[in-house]
């Protein structure tokens, strides 16, 4: 496929078509729309892999794919998409991600017979954020990124807020207004990186900030800005209250998007942003920050541990492996640079899982309290078996594409913070504990009476959720073509900051 | 001080002004001598001819002033320039989105404004006026006057001239504040207040005139910034004078701490009226205010940074606060307007031209979405029983104002609600809003010209704006339009963020009931004198909250404001290019 043709551009332009289709849908088409959204997800998909075939993998560390247009020169800004490794994989996930979210709603919003409007409206704020989505990983210029980043947070607070549990309000304005504070300090650190850059009508663009010369006290100051609004993003401690209450009352679909596209967009932005634009304030911030992402690591482990409530329980694991990837950055070397990537892939592949199947728990049982399930391993045996590889996913088990990364990210850190390594790796036993404990408490045990009858697994559900275990054995078994993805981009940030790569003791182990 | 005959006069440089000055004086013989039935269509025909002649006026002068930075009138009196063009044109532009606004009588046929605004609230005469269905048509000569004084608002160059126009524009809308049909003596009360404080700042503004001429023994800009660049002795005299002028155009703004009036003003003029002042009064405030303090005052900026700054900060953090807690539609937006006036506030503090041309792309989006703002309020209504005995019809009465009979509007009436989300989202600065678009700016020239801490703290007021807007959008699309009582919706809208569950909600959709002692006033109670307290009667009457259909006009306002909002936040360069290039002061 030539690499010429705008793919990005395709990619964002096709889900904002069908969010508009399925708004403006004549009668005849609205008792469609799921079938209009599923394939439209679908469809983009497949564009997603004609872009594969497009890029260069042999040289994933450069980005590619790149389209530059000039948006508004007035106050410098592009329109400049591009992607690299990393970039493409985390869209590639998101393209998986959202037909299955379709998928999971199928019956959703009071559509048991047909489709709702209300249904109807959720599909295309669906496809609307996956346009943000592909835009926010592909954006190459600063004011691009900003702008998605926060025009993402509207059809992700309608979607907790118009589509939620009982206190769905709140989590909505709590998430909203802890994004928008995060996003508007990050405002000011943009104004300002502008003004210390280049200039100019292409003065946005992060190939030119990259070299921009900053002051020592304007980079941290700069720094700390962005940040800031990337752990907020996150999320890591202490800012990462409103995640539990998003997902304890947002949708299962919408969760599953929430925490495994959106708030890689934190993780992402560090990568892609902090680190390269502020090199010295990143070395400089690192201490600190490997410490905060050691303290989410366990706090998120131990909350989890401690959750009633099924949603709450697996957005405090979140928190807990969010923990790992930030500490695979600031760590600094190749591999745990590297495996913080592969992670980020991982974890939306793991934690949707466990999002959809929790979804098909609750829409089962109508409550998320973990207490009100029990011995349904023999009700629902296929229902049961999903839920305990998604559950060994996350707690890493070897074989499964999460072992790969979190232990790539535990070994390169243990190159360069051994102490930090060590104390993280106790969040592997604990994160067995939440987990297995979890599975006995609901699926083992002799069966509840009044759970007698539970319908296992229908097709439409095995299908939401099958991808993402087939995606995870394939990549646990056999990572190299991932790992070939997200090593050279490692190696060119490790460049950008300035740090010589300590070599994992363990290197090439993994593959 | 003497007067000399200018030598000749650029009557076509002055030709935004005199055709809505002119069209105004027809629409007063329109008035005196054109039979009533075709009064109406006629002073539309006018009004809108008017405004758009003076956007075809502004167009034609448009490139001669780009080559050459333009011209001053009437020896000294009037400059028109790159600026001045741009403020006339944003003005004409939201003058003509008002006047459709003002226009529209809605299905129930009825305008925004009392049948006879000289009638004692509740008296039988007013009563008849109505049943005949009289309307007060001086409406839109007053409103041409209104704009007419705001066309030169921005374009004066002398102290003087400043001072007419301030009352030129200032007096057609002490008038029109006092002409709602609905709640009469909230509306008059509001007129009164505007009037005395108007007529205070006036004071204080013709003092500082006087102040200032007392020093440097002109009233003309430039020559006044001449002596200033240069200041030998009784600098006090010039800095009070400089003070008291600034505090005289803050007080048009609405910046605190001269903000008391807004509320109460936005809240009492009728609806569409608001629209018209919130947008219009601030562009020509604002600049008017622009171009005193970066070509006449420059040479103080010393001294005057710590008032500017003070003003700013003040502004931007008592408009969000006290927002925080109003129940009352018009209320919040007149507050959000004081906090706007802050941040706008920085982009002038910023003193460099990045300064100018921010603030007037910011005035343009901000008067946009505005105007629709207010449209759509203005068609969001309370209506009467129904099913109740004495009323088996039901009635449609005045603008639903209190936020909690905004429950449910998203989805009993989804598209004016996503119109009203974009216009708050745009408010609120959310990215690919014109908002946004105008706040970056803004905020991106108080950064360069070194006013980083205002930015800062716009960004935060910012934030926490965002909280009163979103409660609105929460309201609108998340809450049950029906069965909740009053108190229970606001209750809801107000405990947001508490986490105790939300009232359940029934299945059914239909229009938010509201139970409460409503009280009434005016028009609504006959009552023998206009007075006070005595005419406050309270009955239990129910009353759901309905839109009622738009005649028309008031619906291509709300479309092309929502066009303008969204095209000015996604493609913004074309205007920001126009506005670039023109954002020269002729000195």
């Amino acid at each position: 496929m030539s690499p010429d043709f705008p793919w990005l551009t395709t990619l964002i332009a096709w889900p904002v078509l069908g969010a508009l289709l399925l708004w403006l849908a004549p009668r005849g088409l609205r008792a469609h729309a799921r079938m209009i959204a599923l394939a439209w997800s679908l469809v983009e998909l497949v564009l997603v892999g004609l872009a594969f075939t497009a890029f260069d993998t042999g040289d994933s560390g450069t980005v590619q794919l790149t389209e530059t247009h000039r948006w508004i020169p007035a106050i410098g800004t592009s329109y400049a998409v591009g992607v690299d490794g990393v970039g493409l994989a985390l869209i590639a996930m998101s393209a998986l991600l959202v037909p299955l979210v379709v998928l999971a709603a199928w019956r959703e919003q009071g559509s048991q017979e047909g489709v709702s409007d209300r249904l109807r409206g959720y599909l295309a704020l669906v496809l609307l954020l996956e346009a943000f989505i592909v835009a926010v990983f592909a954006a190459r210029d600063v004011f691009l990124f900003y702008v998605v980043f926060e025009a993402m947070l509207i059809p992700v607070y309608f979607m907790i807020g118009a589509f939620g549990g009982a206190q769905r309000r709140y989590a909505a304005v709590k998430f909203l207004l802890y994004s928008l504070a995060g996003g508007l300090i990050m405002l000011v650190g943009v104004i300002a990186l502008y003004l210390q850059g280049p200039g100019g009508p292409e003065g946005f663009l992060t190939d030119n900030l990259v070299t921009a010369d900053l002051a020592p006290t304007t980079e941290k100051w700069l720094f700390v800005a962005f940040f800031i609004a990337f752990a907020i993003k996150a999320p890591m401690f202490p800012v990462h209250t409103w995640l539990p209450d998003a997902a304890e009352q947002a949708p299962a679909g919408t969760s599953t998007l929430l925490v495994g596209v959106l708030d890689k967009v934190g993780t992402f932005g560090m990568l892609t942003l902090c680190l390269p634009l502020f090199p010295d304030a990143s070395r400089w911030a690192a201490p600190v920050i490997i410490v905060l992402a050691v303290v989410s690591i366990l706090y998120g482990a131990l909350l989890a541990i401690g959750q009633k409530d099924l949603m709450r329980l697996i957005a405090y694991t979140s928190v807990s492996h969010f923990g790992f990837i930030v500490l695979g950055i600031f760590a600094f070397t190749s591999t745990s640079v590297a495996g913080s990537s592969f992670y980020m892939v991982n974890h939306g592949l793991s934690t949707g899982a466990l999002f959809l199947l929790a979804g098909f728990l609750v829409a089962r049982r109508g409550s998320q309290q973990i207490a009100d399930f029990g011995g349904l391993q023999k009700i629902v045996p296929v229902l049961a078996g999903l839920f305990l590889v998604a559950g060994l996913s996350a707690l890493s088990l070897p074989g499964l594409s999460t072992f790969v990364s979190e232990f790539m990210v535990l070994v390169g850190t243990f190159a360069r913070h051994p102490a930090a390594a060590i104390v993280a790796s106790t969040g592997v036993v604990l994160a067995a504990i939440y987990i297995l404990w979890t599975y006995q408490r609901i699926f083992t045990g002799p069966p509840r009476e009044e759970l007698e009858g539970m319908p296992d697994l229908r097709a439409r559900e095995r299908w939401a959720v099958a991808p993402l275990i087939a995606a995870m054995l394939v990549l646990g078994f056999v990572p190299g073509p991932a790992l070939d993805l997200v090593r050279p981009p490692a190696a060119v940030t490790l460049d950008q900051v300035g740090v010589t790569d300590v070599p994992a003791a363990a290197e090439g182990s993994d593959q | 001080m003497s007067f000399t005959q200018p030598d000749s006069i650029e009557w076509a440089a002055m030709s935004p002004v005199i055709i809505v000055l002119g069209a105004a004086v027809v629409g007063v013989l329109v008035e005196a001598f054109v039979p009533a039935r075709a009064r109406r269509i006629t002073q539309l025909a006018i009004a809108f001819a008017a405004t758009i002649g003076a956007i075809v006026a502004v167009a034609a002068l448009w490139s001669g002033t780009r080559r050459d930075g333009g011209t001053m009138v009437l020896g000294g009196a009037l400059v028109v320039d790159g600026p001045a063009l741009v403020l006339q044109g944003s003005i004409a532009v939201l003058t003509i989105l008002s006047l459709l606004v003002i226009a529209d009588r809605t299905a129930t046929g009825e305008d925004a404004f009392a049948p006879t605004a000289a009638s004692v609230p509740g008296s039988d005469y007013e009563e008849l006026a109505r049943r005949k269905g009289l309307e007060q048509t001086e409406v839109y000569p007053l409103v041409l006057f209104a704009a007419g004084g705001m066309l030169i608002f921005p374009a004066t160059a002398d102290l003087l001239t400043l001072f007419v126009a301030l009352e030129v524009l200032s007096l057609p809308l002490y008038l029109l504040t006092g002409m709602a049909r609905r709640r009469r003596l909230l509306s008059q009360e509001a007129s009164l207040k505007y009037f005395l404080l108007g007529a205070f700042a006036s004071a204080l503004l013709v003092f500082g005139i006087a102040l200032v001429y007392g020093y440097a023994g002109t009233l003309n800009y430039g020559e006044i910034a001449a002596v200033t660049e240069d200041p030998t002795g009784l600098d006090t005299l010039l800095l009070v004078g400089a003070v008291l002028v600034l505090a005289g155009l803050l007080f048009k703004v609405g910046a605190v701490p001269f903000h008391t009036w807004t509320p109460d003003v936005y809240q009492g003029a009728p609806t569409p009226i608001t629209g018209f002042m919130a947008a219009c009064t601030k562009v020509a405030a604002f600049g008017a205010l622009l171009r005193i303090y970066y070509t006449v005052v420059p040479g103080l900026q010393w001294d005057l940074d710590v008032m500017m700054w003070t003003v700013a900060i003040a502004t931007m953090v008592v408009g969000t606060v006290v927002a925080l807690v109003q129940t009352d539609v018009k209320r919040l937006l007149a507050y959000s307007s004081i906090a706007h006036a802050g941040f706008i506030l920085t982009g002038i503090v910023a003193l460099n031209p990045a300064g100018v041309s921010s603030v007037l792309f910011y005035l343009l989006v901000y008067g946009v979405a505005t105007v629709g703002a207010f449209a759509v309020i203005w068609l969001v209504r309370e209506r009467t029983g129904g099913s109740d005995d004495d009323d088996p019809r039901g009635s449609v009465l005045g603008e639903a104002t209190h936020i909690s009979q905004w429950a449910g509007l998203g989805r009993t009436h989804p598209a004016l609600a996503t119109a009203f989300t974009l216009f708050l989202l745009s408010f609120a600065g959310i990215p690919l809003t014109a908002g946004f678009i105008g706040k970056f700016t803004v905020f991106s020239a108080a950064v360069d010209g070194g006013a980083w801490p205002l930015a800062l703290i716009g960004v935060l007021a910012s934030a926490a704006a965002a909280f009163f807007y979103v409660r609105i959008i929460v309201l609108m699309f998340f809450t049950a339009p029906h069965g909740e009582s009053d108190e229970a919706a606001a209750a809801a809208a107000a405990d947001e963020l508490s986490p105790e569950p939300g009232p359940a909600e029934p299945a059914l959709v239909g229009t938010g009931v509201v139970e409460a002692g409503v009280v009434e006033t005016g028009a609504d109670v006959a009552t023998p004198e206009g007075g006070v307290a005595t005419l406050v009667a309270v009955r239990p009457v129910t009353t759901t909250t309905t839109v009622v259909p738009s005649e028309g006009f008031a619906a291509v306002a709300i479309v092309l404001c929502a066009a303008a909002t969204i095209l000015l936040g996604v493609f913004p360069q074309p205007v920001l290019d126009l506005i670039a290039d023109m954002a020269t002061f002729l000195r």
